[in-house]
């Protein structure tokens, strides 16, 4: 009888405290994290579920700027143009109520510089680590690095004492077959614990109430259960039957359905991430034309013509049903570098562009194969069958070739394709990001995902300048030259940038960040 | 007889083998997994070094000996996508596939006989009309789209019933099962409703056809005109009769329960083996496909053998004459 009264006094007691303020948010998105490792994988999904547990040293807030997190400020050291300084925060305790200090983040750089690591090419010119005393760093760089910043916001901090006590020094390893103890726990010093995970199931965490900045941030939810849903009518079916409170990757052709349902909304804001087609100019023929001996998109005038062709807003219209922003430029609104006048250069006029044809002995047109990806991005595959119409008005015959991105975006980098869709996020907000893979000549470590084959030295030593030029205005100069030359070249033709929508209940506040990485601790519920 | 047996057996093993030949052969045309493993700022570098550590830059008959030298020691390899055992995630996963699998099954033939008793006595009754109609929606259909229509009305316009996932599941030893608990047994019931669907209308067709072929025998007339009651005959004597070609059927379709599981477990993220191999393809993860379709052929060239080795006994033919087939 005793044990009875204890055991109902129990529940009852469980019961009061559990309703206080337990508030539970139920989110859901298309995939899962491949691993919890920070550093194995440097994947957006895989990024926005470690945010929850691990911190960077600074990270974005939901209107991308900087905010202090496991730093509290940081400067380019005044003797050495070639340190950053960073102060850490103090008093903060990892999830295992271990101290954190500067001998964690020169360990959990090392570790993210490790073959291995995913994260090693962001922060390749770091040459060096080095704790000050405990609460100061210094970051060594092969040259002055003024953007070193914007490449840290997804370097989570590992507590070097947990790692060693679980045998998770290394990175975890593909082929060995080994399973680091990291892979599936985590212990960081971010706003939530992970409680359990089960990989393309379930993941579930609770509120950290020891977190440094309870006070700070809203911090209104207590508990996050994550499920990916891979099926986008099953994933709008969850959020309208009230399953799910909040929904990423939301399907376009649902937006209205779920905006005018009770209690439900969308939010919505420009994503980082630009949609384009490359063009192979680099090539004296190409195999994907019906021109033999000759290549159509060597001539600036074919390409010129091309961009003239397609109409983005009837694509914007059409196909994305007003969710995107018809691009002038390759670069996403927020980056360093764009500009509205360079953005809004795209006009679309046939008749301008039969004449570039025309003159530039191509008036009869030619046949090429456009290779697109059907599961990568909004609407990709019906994007590319909308450009097919629109550049057959100029004579142009377009074979759309739409394959899954596994099979896509190989074709890309290994030069197998002459002209392609492609899609373009800029993690550092910064256009050098987008020089150094986009528009620099395709060397082994850098101009990787140019497939245009156009390699010009002089820019190429331009770009490489950005690295370590630190006056900030010869800096920026030089990033609009560059972006001149690209944009009188038409080495791409932007189709448009991508809009964003989070689905909700009416219950979650929050805005939408473009980088599609919500911080559950920046969440409001009522 | 051991000949015969062990003569069926060194067959299965061949199609076993030549089926993952088969797959090893394809799997270049799904895609180049390293794409997917390492982020867009990865170096030429990376991608050879990370290609020659998974043995990719090999031709794929290696790659096949390979693995086939893993699996015969139980060693799968390791997910690209996951970083884990394939053999730990595929026994983390088969409990669903095998609940679902039994639940739509057993439903199947409940329902699959009793309608199918039901149309074929009442043949020209308007409810066994009705039945036989509406019966063609469930062989018509795809399986997605029945899916989505039961969500959309019973989840989302009635909120009866979860829309996705396992509800919560109790773990037994190792096996996490649904059945324990109320979420669980509520979300077992839209999807093994739309995977048993089809078996279900496929069972109540074969039983009312092979009742109609044996209430015309001359068997059944005697029973009645000895005066037994409808029951007796219907049931004790006519279906008895149904029974062994539907059971033949029933024993190979729960072969394709399991490996068709694929479609309704991505239409309500049920975990299973299937939304692996789904998400596998996706990722062009080489290691869970190989693996779920040799698992899949193992399971089929088992049932066959079966079958073939339950003819010889129940064939007299096959004992006597060992040279040929059947």
């Amino acid at each position: 009888m005793k044990t009875i009264v204890a055991i109902s006094m129990a529940a009852a007691l469980l019961a009061t405290t559990a309703s206080v303020s337990a508030e539970t948010l139920r989110w859901a998105r298309s995939g899962d994290a491949l691993t919890l490792d920070p550093h194995a994988q440097n994947e957006g999904p895989t990024h926005t579920i470690r945010h929850q547990m691990y911190e960077p040293l600074i990270i974005r807030d939901v209107t991308g700027a900087f905010e202090p997190a496991l730093a509290t400020d940081w400067a380019p050291s005044a003797d050495d143009p070639n340190v950053w300084v960073f102060n850490l925060r103090q008093g903060v305790k990892f999830h295992d109520g271990a101290d954190f200090t500067a001998e964690d983040v020169v360990f959990s750089f090392e570790r993210a510089k490790q073959p291995n690591s995913d994260m090693k090419e962001l922060i390749g010119s770091i040459t060096e680590v080095r704790a000050v005393d405990d609460y100061t760093i210094e970051m060594v760089t092969d040259g002055p690095n003024p953007i070193l910043p914007s490449n840290l916001t997804n370097l989570f901090i590992m507590d070097k004492g947990w790692t060693e006590a679980n045998d998770t020094v290394n990175v975890q390893d593909f082929e060995g077959g080994e399973i680091t103890y990291a892979t599936t726990n985590a212990n960081g010093t971010g706003p939530y614990v992970l409680q359990s995970r089960e990989p393309d199931v379930r993941t579930v965490m609770t509120r950290n109430d020891n977190y440094w900045g309870i006070d700070q941030f809203p911090m209104e939810v207590t508990e996050i259960v994550y499920t990916p849903i891979q099926n986008a009518a099953t994933r709008v079916a969850a959020l309208l039957s009230g399953e799910v409170d909040f929904l990423q990757d939301m399907p376009v052709q649902d937006l209205d359905r779920v905006n005018n349902a009770d209690g439900l909304v969308v939010k919505q804001a420009p994503q980082n991430r630009v949609i384009f087609f490359g063009m192979n100019q680099g090539a004296d023929d190409i195999e994907a034309d019906d021109i033999d001996g000759a290549n159509p998109l060597a001539d600036v005038r074919v390409r010129k013509a091309m961009s003239m062709a397609i109409n983005r807003d009837a694509i914007r219209q059409v196909v994305m049903r007003g969710q995107s922003q018809p691009a002038g430029m390759i670069a996403p609104p927020f980056v360093n570098g764009w500009t509205e006048a360079m953005d809004s250069e795209s006009t679309t006029d046939i008749e301008g562009a039969k004449a570039l044809m025309e003159e530039a002995g191509y008036g009869d047109g030619f046949s090429i194969r456009l290779d697109c990806p059907n599961d990568r991005y909004v609407n990709d595959e019906a994007i590319c069958q909308a450009a097919v119409g629109m550049l057959g008005q100029i004579g142009v015959t377009v074979n759309l070739d739409a394959k899954p991105k596994a099979q896509h975006f190989p074709l890309i980098t290994d030069g197998q394709t002459d002209f392609y869709m492609l899609g373009w996020g800029v993690p550092t907000y910064d256009s050098e990001y987008i020089f150094n893979f986009l528009v620099h000549g395709r060397e082994s470590d850098i101009g990787t995902w140019n497939g245009t084959g156009f390699d010009n030295d002089e820019l190429d030593a331009k770009i490489e300048s950005l690295a370590s030029n630190t006056d900030l205005e010869a800096r920026n100069a030089d990033i609009a030259d560059i972006w001149r030359v690209v944009q009188d070249e038409q080495l791409y033709i932007p189709i448009h940038h991508q809009v964003l929508n989070w689905g909700m209940s009416d219950k979650v506040g929050i805005e939408v960040d473009p980088e599609d990485q919500p911080k559950v601790k920046y969440f409001t519920m009522n | 007889m051991l000949a015969y047996i062990i003569r069926r057996a060194g067959q299965s093993a061949l199609v076993l083998l030549i089926v993952g030949l088969v797959a090893f052969a394809m799997f270049r045309f799904v895609g180049d997994p390293i794409d997917n493993m390492l982020g867009q700022e990865r170096t030429a570098e990376d991608i050879e070094r990370l290609r020659a550590q998974l043995g990719l830059d090999q031709p794929f008959v290696v790659q096949y000996y390979k693995f086939l030298e893993g699996a015969v020691q139980g060693n799968f390899g390791v997910s690209y996508r996951q970083g884990r055992p394939v053999a730990e995630i595929l026994l983390e996963r088969a409990p669903a596939t095998l609940e679902l699998a039994m639940v739509s099954g057993v439903l199947a033939i409940l329902f699959g006989i009793a309608l199918g008793v039901f149309t074929a006595i009442r043949r020209d009754g308007w409810l066994a009309n009705v039945i036989m109609s509406a019966s063609l929606i469930g062989v018509s259909l795809p399986t997605f789209l029945i899916g989505i229509l039961l969500i959309y009305l019973f989840s989302v316009e009635l909120g009866w019933l979860p829309s996705f996932g396992r509800g919560e599941t109790v773990d037994l030893g190792g096996w996490s099962t649904g059945f324990l608990t109320e979420s669980g047994l509520k979300a077992l019931i839209l999807p093994s409703i739309t995977l048993g669907l089809y078996q279900m209308t496929l069972i109540m067709r074969l039983v009312r056809s092979e009742m109609l072929e044996v209430l015309r025998q001359d068997y059944i007339r005697f029973a009645r005109a000895r005066g037994l009651r409808d029951r007796a005959v219907n049931f004790r004597h006519a279906l008895k009769n149904t029974m062994v070609p539907v059971i033949t059927v029933i024993g190979l379709q729960l072969g394709a329960i399991i490996a068709f599981a694929i479609i309704t477990e991505t239409v309500f993220q049920w975990p299973g083996v299937g939304l692996l191999f789904i998400n596998a393809i996706q990722f062009v993860d080489i290691p869970v496909m190989a693996a779920y379709l040799m698992l899949i052929s193992v399971m089929f060239v088992g049932i066959n053998l079966l079958v073939d080795i339950l003819y010889f006994f129940i064939d007299p033919r096959l004992r006597a004459d060992r040279s040929g087939g059947h």
